[in-house]
């Protein structure tokens, strides 16, 4: 297969892990946070952690677009679709993200709600465009990359007069989430969770570009080396981080310059900073309440705006009170710590949110690197 | 952390609780209802063999083989096949992998109000060919009509009963550490040719079903005398699921090789598109054994002899693992579990 084979070639795979065991300094240990889901999830797919010295770590991180999505909002998804009368499309693992009262999108389908799955915001619209008499929602989540979609989704619903179509809109930020980890104290003050850089996003990257990460890399002292989501992409990663690390220099290195620029796509952030303004704060699962850290739709738009067009109100819902997801999601815990992991919290039956999406760093390690566990 | 935990699984909310789409899935919520609900009530010792099809005695001496299968398969037509056929040779299938010459079958259609006839005389004609080239005739069935909208255009049931050979002992449980895996040909086709289909996907790709009828490539590895032990067909849920039952029963683990697993092009772009796993798409035409390995090379020729097994591959061993864990060497040197399928990855496959 062009353009993915080429970077998941073994050969070349072994070839970085013995430049990383070579050059990481036997009387040090390395920690580093993979922000995103996607490197979450090629790390356990390809198996990578066999591959690394015992004294390089790495810590997931909270960017699974799924996995901080509160339960709160899916209520109101849920909500709107036995409630409301309101056919909710969205994106396929969101499906699964347990919600109060038992429930998940996929129960509330059980249940008579008419939920679909899309692969893209434009079928959303299409939908709408299919059935004039029912009110269409569409669930958007997601990070930088799904945001101009939804966006462009909007337009074309406007331009096509729709008055069936609408948006509850969930999109949250990659810099807003990054700060608030740099800014716990379980980073900042007692450092119980040692942090040595970050592997940044690649497809989050391609939108806001690279220049968002000078200021944690300068500000927090911590290297950034934007990385492709293909597995010798975060092997290139980590040996740029722990060259960075022996150096003791800390700025943004772009792995993904096949894809990433410094000022990213002007294009896509014009048409978001059209649609949407930020939220004055959003709850996000395991990080809680953070300011500033999703975007709404402007009033402008209010009538492709769910939050808007239906008589709906947020309520903040607790997560269960043994799941550690959110200590997870911070980095403060891995996912064997949790009494539940593996217990009465599977993927069959999500307790918490990263046990969810394969990208949740439950999920993947249950899925794919639950053996460790075993040996160990 | 002491150890891995066992497998636990919450119990069905039988009071409370509501069908949903991961229930036919293949994966372990189908395996979980299946075990809680009907292995409960029905239970008896033919139906705890726990394989595809029931081995039974004969009054008159000798064994059969006994299975069925319903068929909801969306899209009706789709590249490489349709309901007729695949409902042919899904049965034929289950009841071949036990070792056994399928003989007859037995159909029963369910059609919804409404569904043009032109529609459904093309799909009897495609399960009359099948039947024919298979050498198994459909004979006896059932038809029955609900209202528009109680049905999607026809589902069909097939039943198949066949003979097993003297000597011929093939179950899911006799997988023993050291035995070879050996697989008959490319992962995925069937379900990405169906997904390609779908009109939601936009999406087009030059991928054909496999759908097949496998007796007679079985037949051909049974003749060489080989010590096969276990023959499936890694249908709903894939190969990774497949195995995962064959290792559950067998109380055995696997060890496969990702760069030995053969898979076509075209199917890995279009899952690596659509953020699938091959070896959890549906195949209709393949099948996985598990052979001693003193035979396995004598098998593997005797596959790739034949049309449906040309590009049989040996893609792994079974191990000892008290934890029944299905682990593969991927192509980067690491090492990963490959897991049941979890939730639902294609509906309606088949």
């Amino acid at each position: 297969m062009k353009y993915v084979d080429e970077f998941r070639d073994g050969k070349l795979a072994r070839g970085l892990a013995g430049a990383i065991a070579r050059e990481a300094d036997g009387a040090r240990r390395y920690s580093f946070m993979e922000f995103c889901g996607g490197h979450t999830h090629a790390i356990s797919r390809y198996g990578l952690i066999d591959l690394l010295p015992a004294n390089v770590r790495m810590v997931h991180g909270p960017g699974c677009p799924v996995c901080v999505l509160p339960i709160g909002r899916v209520d109101m998804a849920i909500e709107l679709a036995l409630e409301h009368g309101v056919t909710l499309c969205t994106y396929g693992d969101t499906l699964r993200v347990p919600a109060s009262k038992g429930l998940s999108l996929m129960k509330a389908k059980a249940r008579g709600g008419d939920i679909r799955m899309v692969y893209s915001s434009a079928d959303a619209v299409r939908i709408a465009q299919e059935n004039p008499d029912k009110p269409v929602v569409f669930l958007a989540i997601g990070f930088e990359t799904t945001t101009p979609p939804t966006a462009v989704a909007i337009k074309q619903a406007k331009a096509l007069g729709l008055k069936n179509f609408s948006v509850l809109c969930c999109h949250v930020l990659t810099p807003a989430a990054i700060s608030n980890i740099l800014e716990s104290p379980e980073v900042r003050q007692w450092g119980t969770v040692p942090l040595d850089g970050f592997i940044g996003p690649a497809h989050v990257s391609t939108v806001i570009g690279s220049r968002p990460y000078e200021f944690f890399a300068e500000e927090y002292r911590k290297p950034v080396v934007i990385a492709g989501f293909e597995p010798l992409d975060v092997m290139q990663a980590i040996l740029m981080l722990v060259r960075q690390v022996n150096a003791g220099t800390a700025y943004v290195e772009n792995e993904f310059s096949r894809a990433v620029s410094r000022d990213g796509n002007l294009k896509a952030q014009d048409l978001v900073a059209e649609l949407f303004e930020l939220r004055r704060e959003f709850e996000w699962r395991g990080l809680n309440v953070v300011p500033y850290s999703a975007l709404k739709i402007r009033k402008e738009y209010a009538e492709f705006d769910a939050e808007c067009r239906f008589p709906l109100a947020y309520r903040s819902v607790a997560d269960n009170k043994a799941c550690e997801c959110g200590a997870i999601l911070r980095g403060v815990k891995r996912p064997q710590d949790c009494t539940l992991f593996g217990t009465v919290c599977t993927p069959e039956n999500p307790i918490g949110s990263c046990m969810v999406s394969s990208e949740g760093a439950c999920a993947a390690h249950y899925t794919y690197g639950r053996f460790r566990d075993a040996a160990a | 952390m002491a150890g891995v935990r066992p497998d636990y699984v919450r119990p069905l909310d039988l009071k409370h609780g509501r069908v949903d789409m991961t229930h036919g899935s293949g994966g372990r919520a189908m395996a979980q209802l299946i075990e809680e609900l009907f292995a409960r009530h029905f239970d008896n010792e033919f139906l705890r063999q726990g394989n595809d099809g029931a081995t039974l005695p004969m009054p008159t001496g000798g064994r059969m083989v006994m299975s069925c299968d319903g068929h909801v398969v969306s899209p009706l037509f789709f590249a490489g096949g349709d309901i007729g056929c695949l409902c042919v040779h899904g049965t034929i299938n289950d009841v071949a992998v036990m070792g056994a010459k399928p003989l007859w079958l037995a159909a029963s259609f369910i059609m919804e109000e409404g569904f043009p006839l032109a529609d459904l005389a093309r799909i009897v004609e495609s399960m009359a060919r099948a039947a024919k080239e298979a050498g198994v005739p459909v004979v006896t069935g059932d038809t029955k009509v609900v209202e528009q909208g109680k049905a999607d255009g026809v589902f069909i049931t097939t039943t198949g009963v066949g003979v097993v050979p003297e000597g011929v002992t093939l179950s899911g449980d006799r997988a023993r550490p050291g035995d070879v895996i050996l697989l008959s040909g490319t992962l995925g086709d069937h379900g990405m040719a169906i997904m390609a289909q779908r009109e939601n996907l936009g999406f087009s790709a030059p991928i054909v079903s496999d759908t097949a009828a496998l007796h007679g490539l079985i037949a051909a590895m049974l003749e060489t005398g080989a010590d096969i032990r276990v023959l499936r067909d890694p249908t709903r849920g894939g190969l990774a699921t497949t195995l995962n039952e064959i290792a559950r029963q067998s109380r055995a683990g696997m060890m496969l090789e990702e760069e030995a697993i053969p898979v076509n092009p075209e199917v890995a772009a279009a899952c690596e598109f659509l953020g699938l796993d091959p070896l959890y798409v549906a195949n209709e035409g393949k099948l996985v054994a598990i052979v001693a390995e003193a035979d396995a090379e004598r098998v593997l020729a005797a596959m790739r002899a034949h049309p449906l097994g040309r590009k049989a591959a040996r893609i792994g061993a079974v191990t000892a693992d008290d934890h029944h864990f299905v682990q593969m060497t991927t192509g980067f040197g690491g090492r990963r579990i490959v897991d049941w399928l979890t939730g639902e990855q294609l509906p309606r496959i088949c």
